[in-house]
């Protein structure tokens, strides 16, 4: 290996798996890398104790929760007596907000990609009028927050009769203009524009070529989306609260809610009988959790590849 | 006005040209029908409730029904000048200066300390990091409530370190900018993160190679070398998280109406702006001053995309659709 010479050759270090520890700058030193360590773990135990305890909240009494390890387990079939109680509330509603839930979501998501995904192919592929001004107003509008503009959609719902109804949740969100603007920049960046030159010569029409070549080929787009507006629409506080007077119609934000004010859980005080206390609250935070952590699980990846295509180039 | 000259047989270029695109500009592109749906979303809820805001934050509604264009800048003047207007921008003041460098000095030091070493380690500590985006909005209200009270939470042992008993040490007006600023860096960090991590993945190999055989350490690396690459994340990460944090409403609401049960009121319901039009609008019915409000909390949401937009280009990708 080093015959005849003083200096390591680059096979060397390569044999020793050196190479790829270096190309990240793997000195940090011993002590670097373990304060690296620790701060990390630290940050871990930050983000990831309190999920821990909500999930392991539903198996104990009010009792073991204030007086037991905060981290033990308590009995499982307590998840079946906490989910019997938030059934009593109000003659099982949670279960109608459940349902409410998922269709708003999902309701929501069908129609924003419907409404999103062509508007931003036809955006990159070619020039229909107006062009500029509506990337305009889809970045101003992509960057305003939403809740500032609650209060006048309320009114305007109003104006038209559709306060209190499911419409009054769903158009609103539907409205994506990020969906736009992600879609508009990854047809503009990954679409080959030779694939959709040969369709237009093969003589398929606009829609033939955005159905046949252009959506087929966003798939990672597909996902970043489904992701993005998924999550926001179900985890959606603000706007349904505001929409939403009927018990019957809330989703699960707001219906928790509903359980938190209504119910002697955090106010030990209040003299019900409603038998809500810490443990089913925990339970109805994991029951809304639970499905857009599984879905962040698999999203992750999306994130980090795909969100911001093109915008960071220096 | 020219007669459209259809014929391909005509000699006479250009006013075929001239009338033939005339006559095309009437019929809607394939392109045209595309955006259309997306249009109508745009202007019904976009730009409409703007519009509408505007008319009603000149609207009187004394008599229960709107007068349109009767209140003047009577509006204005109730919601600008209430007592609870200023405070409300102080408390979201006093929150900005502390949740936003709080967030973006966070954010990059933890990405830039997960991208200093790959490995199992990295990965789970970046997943555990990512997780805590699913909760959001009441739930994570309902989590602060549990976490904070010493009676229940895990963290007991901090607390008594501060000698904070009960809930109500822990939840004390004083405390809650940093309240507010935890609950948003525990959902919000993780995304973060990912797109900071993203970008970072991005720089390429020869760039850190290169600093390596200049002798770089780790440290060195992710301060002179990747920070300044990924500069304009934090930028836009300055901006959206100092826009989003102006617009707090949700937190402030929750814990408002819940402690209000307790009998004491440890927040105001109108701590935040957004929290003040929505109580002029729902608890006193005066939907012009609480117009008057959210015209003033759009603008500035507005200010905070020109300058997101100014600060990283935008515009610069239009290039890649010819």
């Amino acid at each position: 290996m080093l015959r005849g010479t003083l200096s390591p050759s680059p096979a060397w270090y390569a044999r020793l798996g050196y190479r790829r520890s270096v190309q990240r700058g793997n000195s940090l030193g011993p002590v670097g890398t373990l304060i690296r360590f620790f701060a990390l773990l630290l940050c871990g135990i930050f983000f990831g104790l309190p999920l821990v305890w909500l999930i392991l909240a539903p198996t104990k009494t009010d009792a073991q929760l204030t007086q037991n390890f905060p981290l033990s387990l308590g009995s499982l079939a307590k998840i079946g007596e906490d989910w019997q109680h938030l059934l009593s509330f109000d003659d099982g509603v949670i279960v109608q907000w459940s349902i409410n839930s998922i269709l708003y979501t999902l309701t929501t998501l069908v129609l924003a990609l419907a409404v999103s995904l062509p508007a931003g192919y036809a955006l990159a592929t070619s020039r229909p009028r107006g062009r500029r001004i509506i990337l305009s107003l889809t970045l101003v509008a992509m960057l305003l927050p939403i809740s500032a503009l609650v209060l006048p959609l309320f009114l305007e719902m109003n104006l038209i009769q559709l306060v209190n109804t499911p419409w009054s949740v769903i158009l609103p969100t539907a409205f994506f203009p990020f969906g736009v603007y992600l879609a508009f920049i990854y047809y503009a960046v990954s679409l080959p524009k030779e694939l959709l030159d040969a369709a237009r010569i093969d003589g398929a029409n606009e829609w033939q070529r955005f159905w046949h070549v252009g959506l087929p080929l966003s798939r990672p787009l597909l996902g970043l989306l489904a992701f993005l507006n998924f999550t926001a629409t179900w985890n959606n506080y603000f706007l349904p609260f505001v929409m939403l007077q009927d018990t019957s119609v809330y989703n699960l934000p707001v219906g928790l809610q509903a359980l938190m004010i209504g119910t002697p859980a955090l106010h030990p005080t209040t003299s019900t009988n409603i038998p809500i206390h810490r443990a089913e609250l925990a339970l109805a935070g994991v029951l809304m959790v639970l499905p857009v952590a599984i879905v962040f699980l698999f999203s992750q990846r999306f994130v980090i590849s795909g969100a911001l295509t093109g915008s960071i180039k220096d | 006005m020219d007669t459209p000259i259809l014929s391909p047989a005509s000699t006479s270029v250009l006013p075929k040209e001239k009338s033939r695109s005339r006559w095309r500009r009437l019929i809607p592109t394939a392109a045209d029908v595309f955006v259309l749906p997306y249009v109508l979303f745009l202007l019904a809820f976009g730009i409409l409730p703007g519009v509408y805001a505007l008319v009603l934050s000149f609207s009187s509604f004394a008599n229960g029904t709107p007068q349109y264009f009767a209140a003047g800048l009577q509006n204005y003047v109730t919601a600008y000048t209430d007592f609870r207007f200023g405070t409300a921008f102080a408390n979201v003041f006093q929150f900005l200066i502390i949740s936003v460098p709080f967030g973006v000095i966070g954010v990059t030091a933890i990405a830039l300390l997960i991208h200093a070493r790959t490995g199992w380690f990295s990965d789970l500590m970046r997943t555990i990091y990512f997780l805590p985006g699913a909760v959001a909005g009441p739930t994570v209200v309902l989590l602060t409530l549990f976490m904070c009270d010493p009676q229940v939470s895990p963290f007991r042992g901090l607390f008594g370190l501060f000698h904070m008993q009960t809930i109500v040490d822990v939840i004390q007006p004083s405390h809650i900018p940093w309240l507010f600023t935890l609950m948003g860096f525990f959902v919000g960090a993780g995304g973060w993160i990912a797109i900071f991590y993203g970008g970072l993945q991005g720089i390429s190999q020869e760039l850190l190679e290169a600093a390596i055989i200049d002798g770089a350490n780790g440290w060195q690396m992710a301060v002179w070398v990747k920070l300044p690459l990924i500069r304009r994340y934090v930028i836009y990460l300055f901006i959206l998280t100092f826009a989003g944090n102006i617009q707090i409403f949700t937190e402030p609401q929750i814990i408002s109406v819940s402690f209000s049960l307790f009998g004491f009121s440890t927040i105001s319901p109108y701590w935040s702006p957004n929290q003040l039009s929505y109580y002029f609008a729902f608890n006193i019915g005066n939907f012009g001053a609480a117009a008057a409000i959210s015209l003033l909390m759009v603008a500035i949401g507005l200010l905070g995309a020109m300058l997101v937009i100014r600060a990283t280009g935008f515009f610069r990708t239009d290039a890649a659709a010819g």
